[in-house]
């Protein structure tokens, strides 16, 4: 079930350079929603651009919806600029979420490389709010591009941050940080791995589930030219074939994925 | 009260506006945004004889007012459609028009054509010869519907093995259009669809590639609509045959245009993707159009272009 809405903006934020969050009001939408799945944005009324740009729902607060992104081209820069008071045509909520383990056997692991973040604070509360906490491992290429690290701390979960440059944190990339992590191996029980980021931090993932024996979910991204399943545009190589990330994803488990082969 | 109905060959329909083949999906995923049922018939996306991936991604990208597919008609294969997918389409209770593809041989439109003769859930056929995303064994062969002659044979092959309404669609890729929509009729289609995508290009400057996986794609989109609403008219003027018109339609004023162009009744295509929900707005502005100029019946509009 998804709706077309013309939602609010409450509070349009800088977050640092180059990032930007915006709070929505968005009514009928947020009681649907579960984490991972995503909105589908039309920025201006008119045809530059076009198509409407998907993003992962952030956070959800009563009527209140969160997305944070990155500014990259046209759409995302248009969207920096909207104002307090004006309004947005969404789309949502759209695709399939995270599964979730509703067993305290399990110890969550949220890995989210740069903007991959965005729909792991979600995911976060949502576990929180069922009795798990999760273990947090945020990684960017420098300290500023850090995100949403006080809002995993506020909801108690243990963070870990990583960065390229080694302005703050573990120095290094996230996946080595997760290495790192498995390895102390002092849980007392399984581990499940939720991962957004770049496509080579997900291959990486890929491997390291396999080599520690633990399951993994990602959520992949594709070029989309709907975000309903109707163009068949965003498809991504599985074991059953192509399927459309934003349908049949997209959050997909990381064994379904054919990783040499995308 | 206005009309809307209308009938190209023994197809009746309730309103002249229908989905693009292959911008739909499989229906269900449009059925939070609007009322299934109030299309005036649904195409469905082409099926070929057997299953097909398609093409890898990247399949999409934008482009000044358009975008560029190469989707390369991924589809169960026609066994799986009609088991999985038709009976469901069947449900909503509108005719159901089966577009056909090829895609080694156009001799796989007579089998398909066959199959589907016998199926009363099939409404009509729309014969898709036009679509540019198919890799063939021979990149630089010509589609049937960018020859008159090989336009000419399949159609007349074809009319031998089915009695359902025939919708050939065309490709606007080529010098002149009416000579190829002349051909279909000469070989008994019941009406033309026009036009498929445009084969376009777009190239990122930043890793100086191709945008997607096929190089070349299909072009939709508003970007081509002044094309589609030319080929409509000299098409119309020329040739005494229903014309299906599209390319760039996203709202009623768009809508119109091709009504007035010439063409019988519209299909939308990547309008879909933007609002979901546009067919029933489009359907419900023709009729308020209709009504502001005292028109009482759709027919009046078709090539009322004024002089
Ligand atoms: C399910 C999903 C969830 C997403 N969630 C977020 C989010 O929470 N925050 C966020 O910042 N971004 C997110 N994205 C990516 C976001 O949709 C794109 O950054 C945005 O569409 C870019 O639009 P633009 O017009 O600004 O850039 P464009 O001018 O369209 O593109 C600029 C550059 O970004 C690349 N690009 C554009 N779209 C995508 C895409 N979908 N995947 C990969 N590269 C792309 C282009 O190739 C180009 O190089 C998500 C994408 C998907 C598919
Ligand atoms: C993603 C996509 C997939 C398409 N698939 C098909 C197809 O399978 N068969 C076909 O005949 N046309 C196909 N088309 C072409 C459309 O049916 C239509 O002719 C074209 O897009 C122009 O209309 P528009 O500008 O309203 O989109 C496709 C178009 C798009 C954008
Ligand atoms: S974006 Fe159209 S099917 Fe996924």
């Amino acid at each position: 079930m998804a709706k077309q809405i013309k939602a609010r903006i409450i509070e349009s934020l800088r977050l640092t350079l180059g990032y930007h969050k915006l709070l929505l009001s968005a009514e009928g939408i947020t009681q649907l929603a579960r984490p991972g799945q995503f909105i589908n944005i039309k920025v201006c009324q008119d045809y530059e651009p076009l198509l409407r740009r998907p993003f992962s729902i952030h956070r959800i607060k009563d009527a209140y919806l969160e997305i944070i992104f990155k500014i990259v081209g046209k759409a995302t820069e248009l969207l920096s600029k909207k104002d307090q008071g004006d309004y947005l045509d969404i789309i949502g909520p759209l695709g399939k979420g995270f599964w979730i383990f509703d067993s305290s056997a399990w110890v969550p692991i949220l890995v989210g490389g740069g903007i991959g973040i965005a729909p792991l604070l979600f995911l976060g509360e949502y576990l929180k709010h069922l009795g798990f906490l999760s273990i947090v491992l945020i990684g960017a290429k420098k300290k500023d591009e850090i995100l949403a690290e006080e809002d995993f701390r506020r909801i108690g979960c243990k963070v870990k941050v990583s960065t390229e440059d080694g302005s703050r944190g573990f120095k290094g990339k996230v996946t080595d940080l997760l290495i790192k992590v498995l390895k102390k191996g002092s849980f007392p029980k399984e581990a499940i791995i939720y991962a957004c980021g770049p496509r080579r931090m997900l291959e990486e993932i890929n491997l390291i589930s396999k080599r520690y024996r633990v399951s993994a979910q990602v959520s992949l991204e594709e070029h989309m030219a709907c975000g309903i399943g109707a163009c068949f545009g965003c498809v991504v190589n599985t074991r059953d074939g192509y399927k459309r990330v934003c349908k049949d994803g997209p959050v997909f488990n990381i064994d379904e994925i054919v990783w040499n082969n995308l | 009260m206005v009309s809307l109905k209308i009938k190209i060959g023994d197809l009746k329909l309730n309103n002249p506006v229908m989905n693009a083949s292959g911008t739909f999906g499989w229906a269900e995923e449009f059925k939070d945004f609007l009322e299934l049922k109030r299309l005036g018939a649904l195409i469905t996306k082409t099926i070929t004889l057997k299953p097909h991936r398609g093409n890898p991604p990247p399949r999409t990208c934008e482009t000044p007012a358009g975008m560029l597919n190469c989707i390369g008609l991924e589809n169960p294969g026609i066994d799986n459609f009609i088991k999985e997918k038709l009976p469901l389409l069947k449900k909503i209770g509108i005719p159901i028009v089966v577009s056909i593809g090829y895609l080694e041989a156009p001799e796989e439109l007579i089998l398909l054509a066959r199959h589907l003769n016998s199926l009363k859930e099939v409404s009509a056929l729309e014969l898709n010869i036009s679509c540019p995303n198919i890799k063939t064994k021979a990149p630089h062969q010509r589609l049937v519907s960018q020859d008159p002659v090989l336009t000419y044979k399949i159609i007349k092959r074809l009319r031998r093995v089915t009695h359902k309404p025939l919708i050939t669609k065309l490709s606007p890729n080529v010098t002149d259009i009416t000579e190829i929509a002349q051909a279909a009729k000469r070989a008994g289609t019941d009406a033309v669809a026009l036009i498929n995508t445009l084969t376009g290009m777009s190239i990122d400057i930043k890793n100086r590639r191709p945008r997607l996986s096929l190089i070349t794609a299909g072009l939709s989109g508003p970007a081509i609509r002044p094309i589609a609403i030319r080929m409509v008219w000299q098409v119309y003027q020329k040739v005494k045959i229903p014309i299906i018109g599209m390319g760039g339609i996203i709202d009623m004023p768009s809508a119109i245009e091709f009504f007035l162009a010439g063409a019988t009744a519209i299909a939308i295509g990547t309008a879909n993707f933007i609002n979901p929900g546009v067919i029933s707005e489009i359907i419900e502005g023709i009729r308020g159009y209709l009504k502001e100029n005292k028109m009482k019946d759709i027919k009046e509009l078709i090539g009322a272009l004024q002089g």
